[in-house]
């Protein structure tokens, strides 16, 4: 009886699992087993790529030259995964105790960036940020209405596009959602009475925050944190478009060898190394999870 | 390589994936016989170009004359074309490549020879692009376009004519306030005419000192942009910018503070043409097709279209004066006549630009 329950389950279970099992193989597994293949090939010619089993391509990928691009890459995702935690981790407080009519409406307001192309949202903030962007433009006025009062020297642009704090800047403001919507679903689950004990027996605000809310949310956390730096480690078109003649990230190197250096197995090999990069830091943040469900 | 300012203009809809679904044209009139073209070709004909580069009425004014439909699909970049005939052929019949892909394709044996007995309309092209280093006798393709890559600079903003790539590659009189051309091929073969060697045959021992000129340059240099330099220029994020004319050209037209030359050193040449890959379905309408663009009035309406320089004789005695004799679309002068067009000269040369570059970059 049991048995046949257990069979019919399976039965279930196949069918449920089957077709995704078999989209994500032909369009994912295979795909990316032939870049790895890739990765250990040479350019014959033009037009083919034989694999010959070489460690040539992560010899040249583990230059100095691609390893100091790799390390800034991580500055970069490091330094943009911090900034969207200290300002997302307020914005998902205030969401979670926010009544529950203003809720739906701020997380969509959060999620909303999503509904419109990358690429576009990317382009807009060119236009806030050039010379003669928005943010110059109401400045040079401000500045011009001051002058019609003092005497002030001409006004001089900001410098806002086309360098480092450009491509970080475009890196938040692409990430952050990332970092919002996991925080809030662990703060969400968070059981108040805690924060209400801790309150009642003397710890101030900062202190709950920290000693009650932030360990009690950390598994959240520690997605937002992992959720928000890998898709950030990859950009591609933030540093491209946003960035100056020193702001290139490992995707830009990736993308040129796949297109104009036409050297597919060296791209292939950058790219192995990215996503062995990213399976290191998916395996922590694993074993911190499973470390605290131990204890 | 020869990305001008309505591809770049509209990367934003290339990159939306709009540019790739293709659009068909002339289906509007479907009541109308389809006429069977020699060989007993299917009347239909895949055309695969950059985006905004053809007449508003080319395609329908071939269909009024032959019958065939012209389904047209387009590409940013001609390493997207490059990427896409790579693994063979998915049915496109007639390409329009840049110059050095003409040699790389022809090289690698993705091209067809072409016929010219069936591409009368040959005698209407310009002497100079009759038999071009790229491709001898015209084997492979015929030209469509060209362009010539030079400074365009906000006169303003620019103490007299910026006529040398010092200017751009050697020099912090123009701090801050200068954008280069993201292209690796490009920016290494100007690097290295300005130091007195030809664009073509780079050594690595050239390529290396156009590197360190370029690594000191850095601090100076704004950005390497995405051909959307004359946006750059337009917009005011900078002063001078590499770009190629008709991009200029066209930014001319909306700002009159704005100018183009071709540095005195000699500068590199591009030039877009017809080819049909191998393996294409239909190869007498592609034929047809390529005979049809060449003809006076059809390349005078594309080049209304989209004002770059033809290099059709007929073409261009039936434009008006304002683009006949525009210095900046049909440059001339001792810059102009020292460019030459750059060779495509092996993967390894290539691959050592791209690595220069990324040098450059990461410095």
């Amino acid at each position: 009886m049991s048995g046949e329950n257990w069979r019919q389950e399976r039965k279930t279970l196949l069918a449920t699992l089957g077709p995704p099992l078999f989209w994500l193989t032909l369009f994912f597994l295979v795909p990316l087993a032939v870049v790895w293949a890739y990765s250990f090939g040479r350019n014959v010619g033009l037009t083919e790529i034989e694999i010959s089993g070489t460690f040539a391509n992560y010899a040249q990928a583990i230059q100095p030259l691609y390893l100091g691009i790799f390390f800034k890459s991580m500055l970069m995702a490091a330094a943009c995964t911090v900034i969207c935690l200290i300002a997302g981790f307020p914005v998902a407080l205030a969401i979670t105790f926010a009544p529950d009519k203003a809720k739906a409406w701020l997380l969509l307001a959060v999620m909303l960036p999503f509904w419109t192309n990358l690429l576009i949202r990317t382009y807009a903030l060119i236009a806030v940020l050039r010379n003669e962007g928005y943010i110059n433009l109401t400045l040079g006025w401000v500045w011009k209405q001051v002058g019609l009062v003092l005497n002030v020297p001409p006004f001089v642009p900001l410098e806002m596009l086309h360098n480092n704090p450009a491509v970080l800047f475009g890196l938040v403001y692409v990430h952050l959602p990332f970092m919002v919507l996991p925080l809030y679903a662990a703060l969400d689950r968070l059981d108040r009475s805690l924060i209400e004990a801790s309150l009642d027996l003397g710890a101030g605000h900062f202190r709950t925050m920290m000693l009650v809310v932030v360990p009690l949310a950390l598994p959240g956390i520690l997605s937002g944190v992992l959720i928000t730096f890998i898709p950030a480690l990859g950009a591609y078109l933030t540093p491209d478009l946003l960035g100056g003649p020193d702001s290139q990230m490992i995707a830009n190197v990736i993308e040129r060898q796949f297109k104009r250096a036409n050297d597919w197995p060296f791209g292939a090999a950058l790219s192995f190394l990215l996503l062995y990069l990213t399976f290191v830091m998916v395996a922590v943040q694993a074993l911190i999870q499973r470390r605290r469900g131990a204890r | 390589m020869s990305l001008r300012s309505e591809h770049s203009r509209r990367s934003i809809l290339a990159g939306m994936g709009i540019a790739a679904v293709g659009l068909t044209f002339g289906l509007e009139g479907c009541s109308k016989e389809k006429t069977a073209v020699a060989g007993g070709e299917e009347a239909k004909l895949n055309f695969y170009t950059w985006d905004t580069y053809i007449g508003k009425t080319t395609l329908s004014d071939f269909r009024t004359k032959t019958g065939i439909d012209v389904n047209m699909s387009l590409f940013a970049t001609n390493d997207e074309l490059f990427a896409k005939l790579k693994a063979g052929n998915p049915g496109f019949d007639v390409i329009v490549p840049s110059n050095e892909f003409v040699q790389r394709m022809s090289q690698a044996d993705m091209l067809m020879p072409l016929d010219h007995a069936k591409i009368p309309n040959f005698k209407n092209v310009e002497p100079a692009f009759v038999n071009p280093e790229f491709d001898p006798g015209r084997k492979w393709s015929m030209p469509y376009t060209w362009l010539v890559l030079g400074i365009g600079y906000r006169k303003s903003k620019v103490q007299g004519v910026p006529d040398s790539w010092k200017y751009l590659f050697d020099s912090d009189q123009y701090k801050g306030r200068i954008a280069l051309l993201s292209e690796s091929a490009d920016v290494m073969r100007l690097g290295a005419r300005y130091l007195g060697h030809s664009v073509n045959g780079l050594d690595q021992a050239t390529i290396d000192q156009v590197t360190a000129m370029l690594i000191k340059q850095k601090p100076n240099i704004k950005a390497f942009h995405e051909d959307n330099g004359q946006d750059m220029l337009l917009a005011g994020d900078v002063d001078l910018v590499l770009e190629y004319n008709g991009d200029i050209a066209q930014i001319m037209t909306e700002d009159p503070d704005i100018d183009f030359v071709v540095p005195k050193e000699g500068s590199l040449l591009n030039s877009d043409c017809l080819c049909i890959p191998k393996g294409a379905p239909r190869p007498n309408n592609a034929h047809a097709f390529i005979n049809f663009l060449l003809d006076g009035k059809v390349g005078a309406e594309i080049a209304e279209t989209i004002s770059y320089p033809t290099p059709n004789a007929a073409a261009r005695a039936l434009m008006p004066e304002s683009y006949r004799n525009n210095p900046v679309i049909f440059p001339s002068g001792v810059g102009f006549d020292k460019s030459e067009f750059g060779k495509f000269e092996g993967a390894e040369q290539q691959s050592a630009f791209e690595t220069a570059m990324t040098k450059i970059r990461a410095a």
